[in-house]
Formats: C-alpha cells, sequence, structure tokens
C-alpha cells in the first residue's frame, strides 16, 4: 500500500500498455473509457429502471387506497411479494426462470431483464411510499372532490394525486439515490456496469484499490447528482403554505 | 409453459446443500445484527455527544457506507482485510466483517432517532438525581429509545437478511449459493431459483407479520 499507480487508468485493456493522453484509438480501448462506459451503463439501467418504478410503484400505491377491496388485494399482495424476495435472487428470477415460462422473453436482451428486475423491486417500495402519501390527506379532499360530481379516476387526478405527489418527492429521492446503489446487483448476470467493471479491471490489472476507489466515486457522484436534480423538482413544485414550503 | 421437477429433491439434497448456507446466511445475520447495533449505538452516541471531532467521525464513517453501495463495500473488504493483516481471508469471515461493519452505519441512523425520541427531561431527570452522562444513557435513554425503535430495528435485520444474498461478489457459501450449487448439480436451475425465492419470501414475510403484530402492541402499551 502507499505506492499510487493511477497510470492503470491510461492502460490498454489488450495489452497492458500505457497509451497516449489516456484514450485509445482504432478499437482499442483504456481502463479510463471502460469505466465510463461501466457508468453510463449503471446510469442507463438506473434511470429506466426509476421510470418503471415510479410508474408501477404508483399505480399499485393508488389501487391500495382505493375503495375496492379486489384492487387493495392486488396491491397488496404486489407490495409484499415484491419487498419480501432479496434483489439478487430476483435478477436471478427474471434472468434464467421467467424466460422459460414465457418464451418471448428469451429474445429480450439481458440488460432489459435487469431494468424490470430493478423497476419492480423498486416498485412495492414507491407503493409503499405514494399510499402512505394518498393517506397523509385529509379524507375530506376525497369526499369533496366526489362531492362535486368528480368520478372516482377524476379525484384522484385532480385533487389526490398532485397533493400526494409532492408529498412523496423526499421519500422518492432516496429510492432514486437507492436505486443507483441497487444497480450494482446487475454485475451478477454480467452487465458490463460500474461494479462488473470493477471486479474484471481489478483482476485484470490487480490495482484494486485505485480501481475501487474510482468506482466508489463515480457511484457517490451519481447519488449525489440524483439528490440535486431531485431537490430541484421539490422546490420548483411546492405547494405554498405547506409543511416544507419556504426556504 | 414451465414444466418443473422437483423428483430431485430429497431429504439428501437439502441437508448436504443448502443447510449449510442456510446456517451461515443465519449466522452472518446475527453476527451483523448484534455487531451492528452495538457499534451502531456507540456511533450514534458519538454523533449526539456535541463533541466536534467524535461528531465529524461518526459522520464522515456513516456517510461514506451509506453512499456506497453494499456489493462494492463488500468487494473493498474482500480486497483490504488482507493487505492489512497481511494474510488471506476467507470469503465467510470477511462478509461477517463486512456486514458488521457495514450494517452500523445503517443501524447508528435509527439508534440516532430513537435516542433523539426520548423527551430531554428524562435526561435533565438522570443529571437532576446525581446520575453522570453515561448512567444517564444507559439507565434511562438507551432502554426506551431500543424499544421505540425495535419494530425498526427488527426490519432493518430483515433487509439484512436478504442482503446477505449479496455475498455471492465474493463466493461465500450462503443460502442462494446453496440453492444454486443444488440446481448445477442436477442441473435443474430453474427449480432451485424458484425454491430460493419461495425459501426467502416465506422467511422474510413471516418475519415482517411477526414486526407488525410486534409493532401494534408496543403502540397500545404506550
Amino acid at each position: 500500500m502507499g505506492n499510487w499507480d493511477w497510470q492503470v487508468f491510461c492502460k490498454n485493456t489488450i495489452d497492458g500498455e500505457v497509451m497516449p493522453r489516456c484514450f485509445g484509438s482504432g478499437g482499442d480501448i483504456t481502463y479510463l473509457q471502460w469505466m465510463l462506459s461501466a457508468w453510463g451503463w449503471t446510469i442507463s439501467v438506473s434511470l429506466l429502471a426509476l421510470v418503471v418504478a415510479v410508474v408501477v410503484g404508483s399505480l399499485m400505491g393508488i389501487l391500495r387506497t382505493t375503495p375496492s377491496k379486489t384492487l387493495i388485494l392486488i396491491g397488496n399482495a404486489w407490495t409484499e411479494l415484491f419487498r419480501n424476495i432479496p434483489l439478487l435472487v430476483q435478477i436471478f428470477l427474471w434472468y434464467h426462470v421467467i424466460p422459460s415460462l414465457f418464451l418471448p422473453l428469451q429474445k429480450v436482451p439481458s440488460f432489459l431483464l435487469v431494468v424490470l428486475a430493478l423497476g419492480f423491486f423498486t416498485s412495492a417500495r414507491i407503493a409503499e411510499q405514494v399510499k402512505a402519501g394518498i393517506e397523509s390527506l385529509s379524507k375530506g379532499q376525497r369526499y369533496a372532490g366526489l362531492a362535486i360530481g368528480l368520478t372516482l379516476p377524476q379525484t384522484y387526478r385532480f385533487v389526490l394525486l398532485p397533493m400526494a405527489f409532492r408529498i412523496v418527492i423526499p421519500p422518492l429521492t432516496s429510492e432514486s439515490m437507492n436505486i443507483i446503489k441497487n444497480s450494482s446487483v446487475a454485475f451478477a448476470v454480467s452487465i458490463s456496469e460500474l461494479t462488473m467493471f470493477a471486479m474484471q479491471a481489478q483482476e485484470e490489472t490487480s490495482r484494486g484499490i485505485e480501481i475501487y476507489l474510482a468506482v466508489s466515486l463515480l457511484y457517490f457522484v451519481s447519488a449525489f447528482a440524483v439528490n440535486r436534480v431531485a431537490l430541484f423538482i421539490e422546490n420548483r413544485v411546492q405547494v405554498p403554505g405547506m409543511i416544507g414550503g419556504g426556504k | 409453459m414451465l414444466e418443473t421437477d422437483f423428483g430431485f429433491l430429497t431429504w439428501n439434497v437439502v441437508s448436504g446443500f443448502i443447510i449449510k448456507g442456510f446456517i451461515f446466511s443465519i449466522q452472518l445475520t446475527l453476527a451483523a445484527m448484534i455487531g451492528g447495533i452495538a457499534l451502531g449505538t456507540v456511533l450514534a452516541l458519538m454523533r449526539l455527544s456535541g463533541k466536534k471531532l467524535l461528531v465529524l467521525v461518526a459522520a464522515f464513517y456513516v456517510n461514506t457506507l451509506r453512499s456506497i453501495p453494499l456489493v462494492m463495500v463488500i468487494l473493498w473488504f474482500f480486497l483490504l482485510i488482507p493487505l492489512l493483516i497481511g494474510r488471506p481471508m476467507g470469503a465467510e469471515l470477511s462478509a461477517i466483517i463486512t456486514f458488521t461493519v457495514f450494517e452500523a452505519a445503517y443501524y447508528s441512523e435509527i439508534m440516532r432517532a430513537g435516542i433523539q425520541s426520548v423527551p430531554k427531561g428524562q435526561v435533565y431527570a438522570g443529571y437532576a438525581v446525581g446520575m453522570t452522562y453515561g448512567q444517564t444513557m444507559q439507565l434511562i435513554v438507551l432502554p426506551q429509545a431500543f424499544r421505540n425503535m425495535l419494530p425498526v430495528l427488527l426490519t432493518q435485520t430483515i433487509i439484512l437478511f436478504q442482503d446477505t444474498s449479496l455475498v455471492y461478489a465474493i463466493g461465500a457459501y450462503d443460502l442462494l449459493k446453496g440453492f444454486e450449487v443444488a440446481g448445477k448439480n442436477f442441473n435443474r436451475p430453474v427449480e432451485m431459483y424458484l425454491l430460493a425465492a419461495a425459501t426467502y419470501f416465506v422467511i422474510c414475510f413471516s418475519l415482517s407479520m411477526l414486526v407488525r403484530r410486534l409493532q401494534k402492541k408496543i403502540q397500545i402499551i404506550r
């Protein structure tokens, strides 16, 4: 320890030669380039999974607050199912089991399977928060909406959800940061994201500390960026007069 | 449609492949829970101590570990511990150390909230009857903090149990690995992954039901 070798990032991934200016040409890439592309995979998996999670999670969360017993049951079952199985096991299920259940899925690239796995896993947590957000509104809001003749879907669309979504932004922020961290589990099905890069580059170069430091820093930067964006959104959509309103 | 065949699954298979992994997963969970809560409580006390250095150290510890994915932390420790002690260390032992250190960061946030949930008057009452800081914490504040936070601490432990599957990254033999190896040996991976999911689900779901009941019980007494 103690003797750093940051040049490792400028090495060619094929022959280990240090490349001038740290970037390879003509198909050869350096570890730096590999890492940046891995960062891209981490971000893409996370953002796509976040979209899946927010859409499915909101839907399930809303179902759990409807008056219908069946819909509540569906929402509850969904949440419990995806919350009580480890993410890694869920990824294996999507990768090894579900394609043999539904043959068309065999043609789907593993990248998308991981997005679905991570998205559905996170949707259970988001469903929980959306439900809590809707329930935190006073019952009078729902009744008021129904009393002026709105249908139930309209009440959700125009009365309940605009408030509920603003309330759940802070917990959604921490879930989005979690999704970036959780995307690291995709290494297990050989998605070439940051953790996969870290493991392989460590093995090839034996400069584990430098590589792990760089990868950890990239995770940190990504999560921090999400945090800032979320804070920006939170401030933009703030309802005047509510708790947390006004800085 | 999927055709599954669980015919190969005899008691010998279960005891030969899965029990071993299951025992390790439980050991890892319990060790990390006990060690993590102990260390986490110390960290929480440091953060609330008002002493600049202690606050800084504890905050750095907690924030660093919470901003890195657990898989990366597992890899970090697997790489660093042998460098520090100068000889290789088995994946299982490395996992136990990693999880204790990592979970302490999460437990400490829970304990911090728990300590802060105890009214300030309790602390003043302790001082008023002549107790030292240590006595006040040990005899008055911490017992109440633990009690208030028990459901949250247990929920975190269920998450911890799920997370133990991530020792996959360093090849430790845990519950999931047991299912995987059995699936490979009998060429029945689909059945084994399904069974793994069902096992984790049954354990985690029933535990979280128990926690929910406990939560209601505690609420009534309060």
